[in-house]
């Protein structure tokens, strides 16, 4: 993977502690939510996050934007690690360059702040700007992300605003501030489709206009290629497969992303997909064995695959990553 | 003859800001052992529809006109006594958020077996034989039965509530969002036991969802609504490969697919109308690229374009997608 990325993760984990009885005193178990994850992200390039719910892609993304603290690992911006960022100025400065867009805009807007309060908020935060100066960076930014025109938007409340319109003031909240890198963790799955659309094209151009990252995280692999250039497929904390986003959808070689492309629904009446061939169900990752997390569902896995830990991530074709034995023994010949 | 006709349904809620005017005029027909699907965003009335017929309609809600016939017999003008027979005898419902519509404090095979008791008069033992049989045909272990719904994931939930449906044989089945909340494998699984089931029993289902990649899928004829009305109604087919009403090719357009090549995602200007005071005339008028005068003055009806083809448009696009 690439040196030179804006953002580079290197073997990021964490633990979550769980009890297995209620009343018990102390913690013996936890959750391996993220377990030993490397990417790096290009600057202006959308890399996507996908997996089932419980795969650990939001909490990355927490980690990431330092709403969480790793158990391991580290997260690299432009080179320098965020480990050390605490609080205070180096806090703020991290976020001025970092921000993150929620899922749900009913929840993720104070519903007593007007949308004038919640755009300007990071502003000051950041305290670098008159007064002027944010009026008129609110209402730059209100344009840009099709609020127009600014003032018959600027003095209303949430409650005032449509789904579709919630999420454009929180796209707006995170680049007011013209971060270098935005985590968006499902920012559409909450929107109907006509305005889906919408907002997916937005955050297209904001990229070309303002030159910031994505890192998108989503759970539908159909979004994730129409957004992303390259694409992560995250399976119990761990990414399973990495590569360009046509690459990964069009030829995957992991087992379980091939699971997950046979089971997304097609609209399109006259194909007929195959069922995937993927045994059980999601287990909670809690101390799970070293072996291969994806091996008691995988139906090639064999002996070879449950005495030895887990695979690598081996690149099989230039950029496109891939951690199975059995992919990479195909691949050999 | 039709198992359900629905014709000129109107349903209003009221409030305290005026009439809600969440169906209005909706009119469709379904056989015996058809599975319909209806498409639509979210507030479009899909869900009410689907309420009216049940009538499992909030206070506030009218059915201002329009009547449901079921073999024959008016639904509208039921008793509840009466209805309360219909009701999962005859037509059964999978709530959208079904793992929520069981109750927490109730082992999930006592709740089905409740629900049997309820309609036919069988002992306890046979209910329990019958429970057993609907988890094996829903791919639940009847050993499961005496667990609670805190023991089940969601799609065992979504699986139990969906055998709670077909506890009673039920000639027709609406699912609303019966899969929304689940991830993809589990929903793909899902999805295609209940096809079997349904082609096994002979069984009609409503199919109720946002995304058209599952109704694609599962349903032979598709609806598609927006604001209250149906504006498009056609095999599934014909809806995918020669929509004729803007909105329906607008929401085609707007869906991203794995398959195929990538294309550019059409945009709708502009939000669903608000049905308070809906559009004068057609109600997609104010997002229509093809708007003219007549759809501001005048709303269009449905008209058959095509054998089996309804649009309520006064300019049917004519285009393969």
């Amino acid at each position: 993977m690439s040196e030179n990325g804006l953002l580079t993760v290197a073997g990021l984990s964490k633990l979550f502690p769980v009890k297995k009885r209620t009343y018990s005193l102390r913690v013996r178990n936890f959750i391996h939510a993220v377990d030993g994850l490397s990417f790096s992200v290009e600057r202006g390039e959308v890399f996507g996050l996908v997996g089932e719910s419980g795969c650990g892609k939001t909490t990355t993304g927490k980690l990431i934007v330092k709403l969480l603290d790793p158990t391991a690992g580290a997260v690299l911006l432009g080179g320098e690690n965020t480990a050390s960022i605490r609080r205070g100025k180096p806090l703020r400065a991290f976020r001025r360059r970092v921000q993150m867009i929620f899922q749900d805009p009913y929840e993720s807007l104070n519903p007593r702040f007007t949308v004038f309060d919640t755009v300007a908020e990071p502003l000051v935060v950041q305290n670098r700007h008159s007064v002027a100066e944010r009026e008129r960076a609110v209402a730059e930014i209100l344009v840009a992300v099709g609020l127009a025109p600014p003032e018959t938007f600027m003095f209303r409340f949430p409650h005032e605003l449509s789904g579709g319109q919630r999420q454009r003031v929180s796209i707006a909240r995170a680049m007011v501030i013209h971060p270098d890198f935005v985590a968006a963790d499902e920012p559409t799955s909450m929107l109907d489709v006509s305005i889906r659309a919408g907002i997916m094209e937005l955050l297209l151009g904001l990229r070309a206009d303002l030159g910031v990252s994505y890192l998108y995280i989503t759970h539908d692999l159909a979004v994730a290629r129409y957004m992303c250039n390259r694409i992560g497929v995250m399976y119990l904390g761990k990414i399973v497969e990495l590569g360009p986003a046509e690459e990964v959808v069009q030829n995957s070689l992991h087992p379980y992303t091939q699971a997950l492309i046979a089971s997304v629904p097609v609209p399109d009446p006259t194909y007929h997909r195959q069922p995937g061939e993927i045994k059980g169900d999601v287990a909670a990752p809690i101390d799970p064995p070293a072996r291969c997390r994806f091996y008691p569902r995988c139906p090639r896995g064999d002996k070879q695959c449950e005495e030895v830990s887990h695979p690598p991530l081996d690149e099989l074709q230039p950029g496109h990553f891939v951690a199975c034995y059995k992919a990479s023994a195909q691949s050999r010949g | 003859m039709a198992l359900l006709t629905v014709q000129d349904l109107t349903m209003h809620y009221r409030t305290k800001l005026g009439g809600v005017h969440a169906v209005d005029g909706v009119s469709f027909a379904m056989a015996e052992g058809e599975a319909i699907g209806l498409v639509g965003e979210s507030g479009c009335g899909k869900t009410s529809v689907a309420m009216a017929l049940l009538r499992l309609l909030p206070d506030n809600a009218q059915i201002l006109g329009g009547e449901i016939l079921f073999e024959g017999r008016d639904l509208v003008k039921l008793s509840e006594h009466e209805m309360r027979k219909v009701r999962w005898r005859s037509i059964s419902m999978v709530f959208q958020a079904a793992m929520n519509s069981l109750n927490p404090v109730y082992r999930v095979g006592q709740q089905i077996i409740e629900a049997i008791q309820q309609h036919l008069s069988v002992s306890e033992r046979e209910a329990r034989s019958r429970v057993a049989e609907h988890y094996n045909l829903v791919g639940l272990d009847p050993k499961l039965m005496d667990r609670y719904p805190h023991e089940y994931s969601g799609g065992m939930k979504q699986r139990a509530v969906i055998a709670m449906a077909l506890a009673c044989s039920p000639k027709l089945i609406i699912a609303d969002e019966p899969t929304t909340a689940l991830d993809v494998i589990v929903q793909d699984r899902i999805l295609r036991r209940i096809n079997e089931v349904r082609a096994e029993f002979n069984m009609a289902m409503m199919y109720i969802s946002h995304d058209i990649a599952v109704i694609a899928e599962v349903a032979e004829r598709i609806g598609v609504m927006y604001a209250g009305w149906i504006v498009e109604m056609a095999d599934t087919v014909s809806v995918f490969k020669h929509p004729a009403h803007p909105y329906t090719i607008a929401l085609m357009s707007a869906f991203p697919s794995i398959k195929g090549d990538k294309r550019v995602l059409a945009q709708l200007p502009g939000e669903p109308p608000n049905l308070l005071a809906p559009p004068s005339g057609c109600r997609f008028h104010p997002r229509c690229p093809h708007a003219t005068a007549e759809c501001v003055d005048e709303a269009p009806r449905l008209e058959e374009i095509d054998k089996g083809h309804f649009v309520s448009c006064w300019h049917p696009q004519r285009r393969s997608q």
